[in-house]
C-alpha cells in the first residue's frame, strides 16, 4: 500500500513538473504580432470606481477605460479633446462651458450627456461617498461647502447641463489648471444606470465595476480582471476615437516586486517596467540601445522639519542642517545619478515655472550658522531624530545624510524607521523632529506644490505658519491675468517659504522604466502620464535581437 | 475514532475564538487606521469613509458585530479593496496558495523522502552525511535567497523555465514550487533518516532479511510505512505551514496567492481581511494538525489499536 502511494506520488510530481515544462513564445513578441502590450502596473489596483479609488496603478487603468471632459496630450501635456469636443472660457476665466463630442458612447452603445457629468461630480462631491480625491472640484463654486455638508441642495454648486451637449461649469476664481483636473480619473463621468442597478450611488462597495457589468467610455474596455493576477483590456469599438487607437488589447501585470518586474523585463514578460531597480540602472545606462528610459518627474524628495520642537525651531539650525547637505554628492553615490539635485519644493520647469534657489551646499556657512545657534562645532547638541518608513532606498539617503551633517557640523543625528502606518501616524501627529516626505503632482502647476504649506494644511506637517504666505498662495496668485504674473506671486512666495527652511528639499524625482524598442508611442512626460491611444507596437530588428 | 474527531473539533472553537478576539484588538491598537494616506483625507471624508465601514461604532458593538457576521459565515467587505469581500479575496488567493503549498509538499516528500531513506540505508557513510549535509543547508538557506538564484540560473542563465507568474505560461509553477519545498524536504530528510533507521533496526526487518528478500523490497514493503510515520506527523503542521508562509516565495514570483494578501493587510490595517485571513487560516491549521494526527494513527497499528479499545 505505501510505496504504491509513494510511488504514485513521484509518479505524479514528475509528470506535473514535465508536463509544464517547455519554452513557448514570449507575450512581448507574440505581443507586438497581436497589438497587445504587457504592461508591469507595480500594484493591485484597489479597485476600478474612479470616484473612490486612489493611487497610480488605479489611474494607469482607468485612464484607459475611460476618458474625461479634456485629456493631456502626452508629447505636451496641453489639454485635447476628450469628451468635450471644444470648451469655452470666459474673460474673467471663471465660467467654463465644454460642448461635448455627439459621437461620445458609453461602451454599452448609450450616448454621453451633459447629465452624466452633474450627476457623476454630485456622486464624487456627496458627503457621504467619503471620496479621497473630491477636493479636486473645490475650484468649482460651491463643491466644498457641498462636501462638507454645509449645503445640500447640488443646484446651488457650479456646474449646470444647459442643454443635452453643453456642461457649464462656474469656479470660484479663475484656475489656469482647472482643464488639467479633468484628465483626472476623480472627475470622470460614471454611467447613472449601471451603478443604480448594483447599488446606491454613494455605495462604495457595489460590483459595478466587474468585468460583467462595467459600462466605461474610454478607448478600451475592461476583457478580464483576475486578482492579483493580470488585468486585460481590449480595444472598444464604441468609442467615439477609435481609428485612432492602434493597440489591440493591454494586460497589466501587478508587479509589486520591482526586481521581478526586472525579470520578467528581461525574459520578455514585459513590454513596459513601472520602475527599474537602483542597482541594475548602471548596468542598462551602458547598454547599447538601452531599454531604460529616464525622464524628470513632477515630485520632490524631502525632509519635514518640526519648526515647533528644538532644536529644529531655530531658524538658524535648520538652515545649517539644509547647507550642510552635498546633493550632489548624494545623487552622485547613493543614487547613482539618477536623479536631481533640489533646493526647493516645486520641481524646475513645472509648465516654465522655476524655483528659487536661495542656498547652496557650503560647509562653512553651515557651521557658523550652527554656532550662531548656540552649537559652536556641534558643542551642547542635544541630539535628533530623523524618521523615515522602512525602506532600503531611504535609509541610504538617510545614512548619507547623518554622515554629512556628521562630517560638516559634528553634531549626532539618530535614524528610526517605522513602518508605513506608523510613519503615516508620526507625521500627522507631528511626532518627530525630521522626517522624510515624498510629493507627487497632481496637475503640473507650481499651486500644487505650494498649498502643501498653507497655515494649517493637512500636508503641512512642519508647524510654518505665514499669513503673508497664505495670502500669496490663495488670494494674490489665483487674481493674477497673466501668467507671468502668477508665476512671480508663486516665486514670491516659495522664497519666502525657503527662506524660513520648514523642509530640507533632497532631490527632483525621475520616472524611471524599462520599455522594449517595439513600444512607439510612449513619450517621456514631467507627469509620466501615458496616453494608450497614442501608444502602438512595431516589431522589429532590434526587438527580436533584444530577447535573444 | 469518531469520538476523538469530534472532541478536537469542539476543543478548537474556544481556540479561534481566542485568535479571534486578540487579533481584532490587537490591530486596534497598532497606530494608523485603514484610511491614513499620504494625502491626508479632511476630517468630513474620513468620518464618511469610517461611517460606510461601521467603524464610528463603538469597539465593542463592532466586535460583537463582527462575531455575528462571523457566525453566517460573513467577514466583512474589504477596506482596501472596495467592492471586494473578504470571502471573495480568500476565495481567489486560497486556491492558488493551497496548489502551491501542495506542490511544494510533494516537492518535499519525494527529496525529503528519498535523501532520508538512502541516508538510513548505509547510516555514517558518505551516502548518509552527503544527503543529510545537503538537508542541512536546504534547512539554512532561506526562501528569498534560493528563489532569486533559481530564477537566475534556470529561468535567466539556462533560458528553461519562466521567471514569474503561476498558471499563465507553462512551467511557471516549478519554481515556485520547488523554492517553497526546499526547506521542508530538509526537515523530511531528517525525520525520514530517523524513522527508517529505527525500523530498519527492527527484528521483523532482520527476519525479511534472513527470508532473502532484495534490499528493495525490504525497504518498500516492509520499512517504508513504518519509518515514514514521522513524516506523516508532520505533514499537517508542514501543509499549513506551507500555506501560512507562501508570502515570501508569492512576492519572489509574483504568485497572485493568499499570503501575498494576508500580509498587504497588514500593512494596510485592513482589518476585516486581517481577520478574515487570520481566522480562515488558524481553522485550518487545526484541521491539518487533526488529519494529521488521524493518518499517523492509521499508519501506526498501536494507535489504531487505542483508538479502537474506545
Amino acid at each position: 500500500m505505501q510505496p504504491k502511494i509513494f510511488r504514485s506520488l513521484l509518479l505524479f510530481a514528475a509528470v506535473t513538473l514535465l508536463a509544464s515544462c517547455g519554452g513557448g513564445e514570449s507575450n512581448v513578441s507574440s505581443g507586438d504580432r497581436e497589438g497587445i502590450l504587457h504592461y508591469g502596473n507595480g500594484s493591485e489596483p484597489q479597485g476600478l470606481d474612479p470616484h473612490v479609488v486612489t493611487g497610480v496603478p488605479e489611474n494607469h487603468i482607468l485612464r484607459a477605460l475611460f476618458e474625461g471632459l479634456a485629456v493631456k496630450n502626452p508629447y505636451t501635456l496641453e489639454p485635447e479633446p476628450g469628451v468635450a469636443q471644444s470648451w469655452d472660457i470666459s474673460d474673467d476665466g471663471r465660467v467654463i462651458t465644454f460642448h461635448i463630442n455627439p459621437e461620445a458612447r458609453w461602451s454599452n452603445g448609450d450616448p454621453m450627456s451633459a447629465e452624466d457629468y452633474v450627476w457623476s461630480w454630485q456622486r464624487l462631491l456627496s458627503p457621504v461617498l467619503g471620496s479621497e480625491y473630491s477636493y479636486m472640484l473645490y475650484p468649482v463654486k460651491n463643491a466644498q461647502a457641498f462636501n462638507k455638508g454645509e449645503i445640500t441642495d447640488f443646484s446651488e454648486v457650479g456646474v449646470k447641463a444647459l442643454d443635452k451637449l453643453t456642461l457649464q461649469v462656474t469656479l470660484d476664481e479663475r484656475t489656469p489648471y482647472f482643464l488639467q483636473l479633468m484628465d483626472h480619473y476623480s472627475t470622470f463621468a460614471v454611467h447613472r444606470a449601471t451603478l443604480e442597478k448594483f447599488g446606491k450611488a454613494t455605495d462604495r462597495y457595489t460590483p459595478w465595476t466587474r468585468v460583467e457589468n462595467i459600462v466605461n467610455n474610454g478607448a478600451f474596455n475592461l476583457k478580464t480582471w483576475q486578482l492579483n493576477r493580470r488585468i486585460e483590456l481590449e480595444k472598444s469599438d464604441t468609442y467615439w476615437d477609435r481609428d485612432k487607437v492602434r493597440l489591440n488589447g493591454i494586460v497589466y501585470y501587478p508587479t509589486e516586486n520591482i526586481v521581478s518586474e526586472e525579470r520578467m523585463f528581461r525574459v520578455g514578460q514585459l513590454h513596459y517596467t513601472q520602475s527599474v531597480p537602483l542597482g541594475k540602472i548602471p548596468v542598462y545606462q551602458e547598454m547599447p540601445d538601452s531599454p531604460y528610459v529616464q525622464a524628470p518627474y513632477l515630485g520632490t524628495y524631502y525632509y519635514l522639519l518640526n519648526t515647533t520642537t528644538p532644536p529644529t525651531d531655530n531658524l538658524k539650525v535648520r538652515q545649517a542642517l539644509s547647507m550642510a547637505v552635498d546633493r550632489d554628492k548624494l545623487n552622485r553615490t547613493v543614487l547613482k545619478g539618477t536623479n536631481l539635485s533640489a533646493y526647493s519644493i516645486t520641481p524646475p520647469d513645472t509648465l516654465g515655472y522655476y524655483p528659487p534657489k536661495l542656498f547652496s551646499f557650503d560647509p562653512e556657512q553651515a557651521r557658523q550658522l550652527l554656532a550662531e545657534a548656540g552649537y559652536p562645532d556641534g558643542e551642547g547638541w542635544p541630539g535628533l531624530e530623523l524618521t523615515y518608513n522602512t525602506s532600503e532606498d531611504h535609509r541610504k539617503i538617510a545614512v548619507a545624510l547623518q554622515q554629512m551633517w556628521k562630517d560638516v557640523l559634528n553634531i549626532e543625528v539618530t535614524l528610526t524607521n517605522q513602518e508605513w502606518k506608523v510613519y503615516l501616524d508620526s507625521i500627522t501627529q507631528m511626532n518627530f523632529e525630521i522626517a522624510r516626505r515624498g510629493w507627487i503632482g497632481d496637475y503640473v502647476d507650481p499651486n500644487n506644490f505650494l498649498d502643501l504649506f498653507l497655515t494649517g494644511g493637512g500636508n503641512n506637517n512642519t508647524g510654518f505658519a505665514s499669513p503673508e504666505y497664505d495670502d500669496l498662495v490663495l488670494r494674490k496668485a489665483p487674481q493674477a491675468t497673466t501668467k507671468e504674473e502668477r508665476f512671480r506671486i508663486f516665486y514670491e512666495a516659495e522664497t519666502l517659504l525657503m527662506e524660513q527652511m520648514p523642509i530640507i528639499p533632497i532631490y527632483t524625482y525621475t520616472s524611471k522604466h524599462l520599455i522594449q524598442p517595439s513600444v512607439k508611442g510612449l513619450p517621456s512626460n514631467l507627469m509620466d502620464s501615458v496616453n494608450m491611444k497614442y501608444v502602438w507596437l512595431e516589431a522589429d530588428e532590434q526587438a527580436s535581437e533584444a530577447e535573444d | 475514532m469518531w469520538r476523538f474527531i469530534s472532541l478536537r473539533l469542539l476543543q478548537a472553537i474556544p481556540v479561534i475564538l481566542v485568535v479571534i478576539t486578540v487579533t481584532f484588538f490587537l490591530v486596534r491598537i497598532a497606530p494608523g487606521g485603514p484610511f491614513d494616506s499620504e494625502k491626508p483625507v479632511t476630517r468630513e471624508v474620513k468620518a464618511a469613509l469610517e461611517a460606510q465601514y461601521k467603524l464610528d461604532l463603538p469597539l465593542f458593538q463592532q466586535y460583537t458585530s463582527y462575531l455575528g457576521d462571523l457566525a453566517h459565515g460573513n467577514l466583512g467587505p474589504s477596506f482596501k479593496y472596495p467592492g471586494r469581500s473578504v470571502n471573495e479575496l480568500i476565495a481567489a488567493g486560497f486556491p492558488v496558495t493551497a496548489e502551491l503549498g501542495l506542490y511544494a509538499l510533494l516537492v518535499a516528500l519525494c527529496i525529503g523522502g528519498l535523501a532520508g531513506v538512502i541516508a538510513a540505508l548505509k547510516p555514517n557513510t558518505a551516502q548518509d552525511y552527503i544527503p543529510m549535509s545537503l538537508a542541512m543547508i536546504g534547512i539554512c538557506m532561506p526562501s528569498f535567497l534560493l528563489g532569486p538564484l533559481l530564477v537566475l540560473v534556470f529561468g535567466i542563465y539556462l533560458d528553461w523555465l519562466p521567471v514569474s507568474g503561476w498558471g499563465d505560461i507553462p512551467g511557471d509553477k516549478i519554481l515556485p514550487s520547488i523554492t517553497l519545498g526546499a526547506g521542508y524536504a530538509a526537515y523530511i530528510a531528517r525525520l525520514g533518516r530517523a524513522g527508517m533507521l529505527e525500523v530498519l533496526s527492527q527484528d521483523y526487518i532482520r527476519t525479511a532479511r534472513a527470508k532473502g528478500l532484495p534490499q528493495w523490497q525490504v525497504v518498500l514493503k516492509h520499512s517504508l510505512r513504518g519509518g515514514l510515520i514521522p513524516v506523516v506527523a508532520f505533514l499537517g503542521p508542514a501543509f499549513a505551514g506551507l500555506i501560512a508562509g507562501s508570502f515570501v516565495v508569492e512576492t519572489i514570483f509574483q504568485i497572485p496567492g493568499l499570503g501575498r494578501f494576508y500580509v498587504q493587510a497588514a500593512f494596510n490595517r485592513d482589518y476585516t481581511m486581517i481577520l478574515g485571513t487570520t481566522v480562515f487560516l488558524s481553522v485550518l491549521i487545526v484541521l491539518f494538525n487533526l488529519l494529521s494526527d488521524v493518518l499517523a494513527a492509521w499508519m501506526n497499528p498501536r494507535l489504531r489499536a487505542q483508538f479502537g479499545s474506545h
